[in-house]
């Protein structure tokens, strides 16, 4: 069976070698890196513009966004034909093509973020090391951890002020750095898209920027949904706990929860501001395509106000944009109400990313004939796998079980330090 | 005296030294970079399909797919014919079954999942076959988009894949506006039709062209001013499909329609 084959279904005349070749892992690309851009420019806020309010989840979006980081190269490494050739991107790079320099901007923001996250976290990590030093008797865990944060702390073990100056200083210019490289990173996989002249749905200079925005609103809305969870997951603990040792200090469940509903509240604005642009940016695109109505609108039509219909203006705009603002914007937001906004959110940033991808191959180059996609559930054989339901649910789990490890190591809550 | 220590941390430094500017030689040299060709070749192969001589028979797809071992029941080709009818009534329908392979053995049209579709002879305005291939841009998209330059163009304005370095990412797929790209069955990599490269290289024409016992497709050399294809697309009425990509197709068609996509 030819590549595409399985998942495609023609109607009316359609070129005998098109296929719906950009799948399900081509959606999730562009999502995964959007939730990795957005995650980043959140924790910025609070390291380079001072947003104060946003300390608590500033932190912790920076250690998710290194979490998502290696998953946004997942679903391209799934996508590729001969996988074992990705790296050939990085030893003879052609430039003239938009995908030539993504193995460099990838590289340059995962070493950004990295070296913020060693910022942030230098003092814990020096501290650790002096706490597990100076122990008498270490267990063979404390032997490893010993060894894993010597080596995470790259001997740099000054801890005096002027240090930590410095240190809050370079997380300062890094995250600064950072956000036009994230931007970048995301306004790119925008213009893979936007450039492709070949498809009518794609091609508008308009890509790369409505890309950014959607990125911004996806990884904030994520970061929001993922640190409500975890709060609650904190205050079952807590109440947990306290009730088993009460001789712990720890926070009060009544402490979490005014904390949380303030951080959230502040970090919603955000995300209604970006989401305002993002919707801006699509309409006009939309409201432009229909105005101009150049020869490929006649199919473009017919995709978008009928085959598609019920997945752009019902999913996306309806459900993932209209209902989350109303949400939002009705006074008192709850932290339940909050979490079914940003889950709604992120549903329409997916369905915009599909209907993006899978609606720019849903017709064909001849502009006589639709395909169909049909997402394979069943992974009866491994490309069935990799293209299908389960290959994605694997690009999306594995950001989580990633940030869980590595809170292991860098724990995002109740470290005291300055930044 | 070098201790073990002192002697890996050199060798490292060495080796990694040595990398960088060995890696630039290949990164920065601009025509490999840019899979360039040379302008001055005294050969650009270009192909001129007579609409009005095609009768889709197929037997440019059966040769093509046994010259160039394209597996014979995969639904990919790398030549085509499509056939063209377009009622009173004004609509045009058009379709391939198996890209022509077999011929069109039915007077039926083959709409995909809507099945096949009657069309009454009296009621047809006007019918057509056109034969489809890569048309070997001068300016071609899908070599512009290759992330790794494995495909590129020859001296001769030949459009290639190196099948051992394409990554497969379909970016070159997406990138042709003709739908002239598939990916290999069995290999995993971007394919298309070479113009039959091979032949040409020894003096012998496509094997589409030999194929074709109407004389509907043939392959001709654009700066010999002699070449008899030269002369007629030099001298007659000649079009290009889908022009307004800028492409600058490189295939040349006689008695096109406007209906032909």
């Amino acid at each position: 069976m030819v590549h595409g084959e399985a998942w495609t279904l023609k109607e009316f005349f359609v070129y005998p070698n098109e296929y719906i070749y950009w799948s399900i892992q081509i959606v999730m690309y562009p999502f995964m890196t959007g939730l990795v851009a957005g995650a980043f420019v959140l924790s910025s806020l609070y390291h380079v513009f001072g947003v104060k309010q946003l300390k608590d989840i500033a932190r912790f979006s920076l250690v998710f966004s290194l979490a998502l980081l290696p998953v946004a190269m997942m679903p391209l490494l799934l996508h590729l034909q001969q996988p074992l050739r990705g790296i050939n991107v990085m030893m003879t790079p052609h430039f003239t093509s938009a995908i030539a320099a993504f193995g460099i901007v990838f590289t340059t923001y995962g070493f950004i973020v990295a070296s913020e996250i060693w910022f942030v976290y230098r003092q814990f990590i020096v501290e650790t090391v002096m706490e597990l030093r100076g122990k008498q008797q270490r267990s063979a865990v404390d032997s490893a951890r010993l060894v894993l944060y010597s080596l995470l702390s790259l001997g740099a073990m000054d801890l005096s002020p002027e240090a930590l100056h410095k240190d809050e200083r370079a997380v300062g210019v890094l995250a600064g750095i950072g956000i036009p490289v994230a931007c970048f990173l995301h306004g790119y996989a925008g213009f893979i898209f936007g450039s492709v002249k070949a498809n009518a749905l794609w091609m508008t200079p308009l890509m790369p920027v409505i890309f950014i925005c959607s990125a911004v609103v996806s990884g904030i809305a994520l970061c929001i949904a993922t640190y409500i969870i975890t709060m609650e997951i904190r205050k079952l603990l807590s109440t947990w706990k306290r009730n088993k040792r009460s001789y712990l200090k720890l926070p009060s469940v009544e402490e979490l929860k005014s904390a949380e509903l303030q951080v959230v509240t502040i970090t919603v604005k955000y995300l209604v501001m970006f989401l305002v642009l993002a919707i801006t940016l699509e309409l006009l695109d939309l409201i432009f395509r229909t105005y101009t109505a150049v020869k490929s609108w006649d199919i473009l039509r017919s995709v978008i106000y009928e085959r598609d219909f019920f997945k752009i203006f019902i999913l996306q705009y309806g459900f993932g944009n209209l209902v989350p603002f109303i949400i939002f914007l009705r006074p008192g937001l709850t932290i339940r109400r909050a979490l079914v906004g940003t889950l709604l959110v992120l549903m329409g940033v997916f369905m915009m990313r599909w209907n993006v991808v899978i609606g720019g191959q849903a017709f064909s180059a001849s502009f006589s004939g639709f395909m169909d996609y049909h997402l394979p559930i069943w992974p009866s054989t491994v490309e069935l796998y990799k293209e299908g339901l389960f290959g994605a649910l694997t690009v999306i789990i594995t950001p989580f079980v990633l940030f869980y490890l590595f809170t292991r190591v860098l724990p995002v809550f109740g470290v005291k330090d300055s930044h | 005296m070098m201790n073990r220590r002192e002697f890996c941390k050199k060798a490292c430094i060495v080796a990694g030294g040595l990398i960088i500017p060995l890696s630039a030689l290949e990164v920065f040299n601009p025509r490999r970079l840019l899979a360039e060709k040379d302008g001055n070749s005294k050969v650009r192969w270009v192909f001129l399909v007579d609409i009005h001589k095609c009768v889709g028979c197929g037997l440019c797809v059966k040769a093509c797919k046994i010259e160039n071992d394209v597996d014979w029941d995969a639904n990919v080709t790398r030549t085509w014919v499509e056939r063209y009818v377009v009622t009173k009534g004004g609509q045009t329908l058009i379709d391939s079954p198996k890209g022509a392979r077999d011929g069109f053995i039915t007077q039926k049209i083959d709409q995909a999942s809507q099945g096949l579709k009657e069309v009454k002879p009296e009621e047809i305005a006007k019918a057509f076959f056109v034969p489809k291939l890569c048309n070997h841009c001068e300016n071609p998209p899908c070599v512009q988009v290759c992330p790794v330059g494995a495909t590129y163009q020859t001296q001769e304005g030949v459009v290639l894949v190196d099948r051992t370095w394409c990554i497969g990412c379909g970016y070159c797929v997406m990138g042709c506006p003709y739908g002239v790209r598939y990916f290999h069955p069995t290999l995993h990599v971007a394919e298309k039709c070479t113009l039959c490269y091979h032949r040409l290289c020894q003096g012998m024409k496509s094997a589409c062209v030999d194929a074709c016992p109407f004389g509907a497709r043939r392959v001709g050399n654009i700066r010999d001013p002699e070449d008899p294809v030269t002369k007629i697309i030099t001298t007659e009425q000649v079009n290009v499909l889908k022009e307004e990509f800028g492409t600058k197709p490189q295939c040349f068609y006689l008695g096109s329609s406007m209906e032909v996509k």
